[in-house]
């Protein structure tokens, strides 16, 4: 009886996790693409996240539209703010030092969070119920209707984005530009028109995440990017940083040990949890799970 | 090197007239308690802002995870000063020592990474260090620390960030500085050159994270309370800016990017839910058309004042 309760629990716990990991992975892509190409933490990257949420709750409450259309919006919506927040902020900083166009970010990511405040009230809000929610139970397990549509929601993005980047024109470009950009410069290729290519798309997919957790928790507030952002660049770097199917692994692993954390230990716990796995991989093995090592240039 | 040693004995005069002024003001009542307050935190800003330029614009080395050492500093001095009834000089002393054996501790095994790395890596540790504290019944909590007797006054906190200020420069100057600078300018030829990089980098980040933990015992023992939520990587991106606002590997840079974003915040706190938005978008924009700082690596010195009235000797053919 124990053994089984044990393994029920941990059972639950999984799919829990997988299913926040999804998350965390979608958020991933954002970061690890971005920085594959011009090496910035995007810090406004979990802020586009809570951008997407916000676009789906208006659209769905205002608007009534169904599902499907407000995660379409939500995440057009995004990537046009992505794109804009590049040519801005980060654009007429490429040759500056790194540390200033850390602090652009940071900057950004707060006048986003804060502006967003101005304009939609600190309040969370209530996030309208999309589906009816069905729970199916296997074996003492239960997963509901949310997690389904979570789960395959993200796994068609990111078959959808691997196609993207394997097999088209632009995503061989995206791939140029990150393996050296001068050289893919010299080779004719629209440097400028690639970085805004990948913040569409990095925009559209933290977006995309953004609703999938206004469905799953109902609730949404200004600020709710600001740790799932964090928690993402870990699984990023995890994965091994500008390596994408590393930050899908790094984003499912990562919500998994946070679900068996808070499961089994505590859940105030479970934010350390996040970065002392970050420390540890850090130190072991810096460029993370799927990451090959780069020799410094001397 | 006479007259460097005289510089500083200029130095010196001048901030006790500083002080002695200020001082005056919060006597006469001049200055009231929301000024005191601003002038009280300028002072902490200013110890934070030039111990994290130590690490991030002396040495290179690209540390966000100063708020960490803060809270160890601030809750240290805390319990010393209140479970154990020590006096406020050993509880800073405490606080200072105990956030900088962690940044030693920490920093021996965490320096050996680069660049954005090493940046996520102390953002990542500042944030451990937070939790764990949140998960320390004995410290409070989450609830926080409450009952710290405020000891910090304006003389407390103008003497200590003069003594800060003062080491730091004068750590600069040495050649154990130097061998910091070097290892900022280019890590691999000062290896090459015999500097023990890992020496150095060890050493900037202990001193920089003793002097964030003196400055969270001032604060502590300022508003009455220790908070994990006044510790979050908020206020590291916070510090950091001051740093970078006034030009990485400038002290002089620090202090006044400490005074302006310290003033900036405080002239916004009668607009509450403008604040943080004008304070971004000063940011972007400071970024945006000057990204090296106020002062870029330059030192404003008195040299620069010298110029003005004719005399000065020239002491480095430097600059």
């Amino acid at each position: 009886m124990e053994v089984n309760s044990f393994l029920q629990q941990l059972g639950q716990q999984l799919i829990n996790g997988i299913s926040l990991g999804s998350i965390y992975a979608l958020i991933a892509l954002g970061y690890t693409m971005v920085y594959g190409i011009i090496r910035l933490i995007n810090f406004a990257h979990g802020d586009i996240y809570m951008l997407g949420a916000y676009i789906a709750y208006f659209t769905t409450t205002v608007f009534k539209l169904s599902f499907l259309p407000a995660l379409l919006l939500a995440m057009a919506g995004s990537a046009l703010v992505g794109v804009l927040i590049e040519r801005a902020a980060y654009r007429p900083l490429r040759n500056a030092p790194k540390i200033a166009v850390l602090i652009t970010a940071i900057g950004v990511s707060l006048l986003l969070e804060y502006g967003g405040m101005l304009l939609v009230t600190p309040q969370p809000r209530t996030f309208p119920t999309l589906f009816t929610t069905m729970t199916f139970k296997f074996g003492g397990i239960i997963v509901n209707s949310q997690q389904i549509v979570i789960l395959v929601v993200s796994l068609l993005l990111m078959v959808v984005l691997t196609y993207v980047v394997h097999h088209t024109k632009i995503g061989k470009a995206m791939r140029a530009v990150s393996y050296d950009t001068d050289a893919a410069r010299l080779m004719g290729i629209n440097v400028d028109r690639v970085i805004s290519f990948t913040f569409a798309i990095g925009s559209g997919l933290a977006a995309a995440a953004g609703v999938l957790v206004g469905v799953y928790y109902n609730s949404i507030d200004p600020l709710m990017g600001v740790m799932p952002g964090l928690k993402a660049f870990v699984a990023a770097v995890l994965g091994g940083i500008g390596v994408i199917p590393g930050a899908m692994a790094g984003g499912v692993i990562l919500g998994v040990i946070e679900a068996l954390v808070s499961g089994f230990i505590s859940s105030t716990f479970r934010d350390a949890a996040a970065f002392g796995i970050l420390i540890i991989i850090l130190l072991f093995k810096p460029s993370g799970l799927m990451g090959k090592n780069v020799r410094e240039k001397v | 090197m006479n007259t460097t040693k005289k510089n500083d004995l200029y130095i010196l005069g001048a901030s006790i007239l500083v002080y002695a002024v200020i001082q005056g003001l919060i006597e006469v009542e001049f200055i009231g308690a929301f000024w005191l307050l601003n002038v009280i935190l300028i002072c902490i800003n200013v110890i934070l802002s030039a111990s994290l330029n130590l690490i991030n614009g002396f040495t290179g080395q690209f540390s966000i995870g100063h708020a960490g050492f803060m809270a160890v500093g601030a809750y240290l001095s805390a319990v010393l000063s209140v479970k154990m009834q020590m006096p406020f000089l050993v509880a800073i002393l405490a606080g200072g020592l105990g956030a900088g054996f962690l940044g030693f501790v920490i920093g021996l095994p965490t320096l050996r990474l680069r660049g954005d790395y090493l940046a996520i890596a102390t953002l990542g540790l500042g944030e451990i260090i937070r939790i764990t504290i949140l998960n320390i019944p004995y410290v409070g909590g989450a609830s926080g620390f409450m009952g710290i007797p405020r000891h910090t006054t304006f003389t407390w906190a103008f003497f200590i960030m003069l003594f800060t200020l003062f080491f730091i420069k004068n750590f600069i100057n040495s050649s154990h500085g130097r061998a910091c600078i070097s290892v900022r300018e280019n890590e691999i030829a000062a290896e090459a050159m015999g500097v023990d990089t890992t020496k150095y980098k060890v050493l900037a980040f202990t001193i920089g994270a003793s002097f964030a933990g003196v400055a969270g015992a001032l604060f502590s023992h300022y508003f009455y309370i220790a908070h994990p939520a006044s510790f979050t990587f908020m206020r590291s991106f916070d510090i950091l800016t001051m740093v970078v606002l006034g030009g990485l590997g400038s002290l002089t840079g620090s202090i006044a990017g400490a005074i302006l974003l310290t003033f900036i915040s405080a002239a916004l706190a009668s607009y509450p839910e403008w604040r943080m938005v004008i304070y971004s978008l000063l940011l972007i924009i400071l970024m945006l058309y000057r990204p090296q700082g106020i002062f870029g690596s330059k030192e404003l010195s008195l040299k620069l004042f010298s110029r003005f009235t004719g005399g000065g000797k020239r002491e480095h053919a430097k600059d």
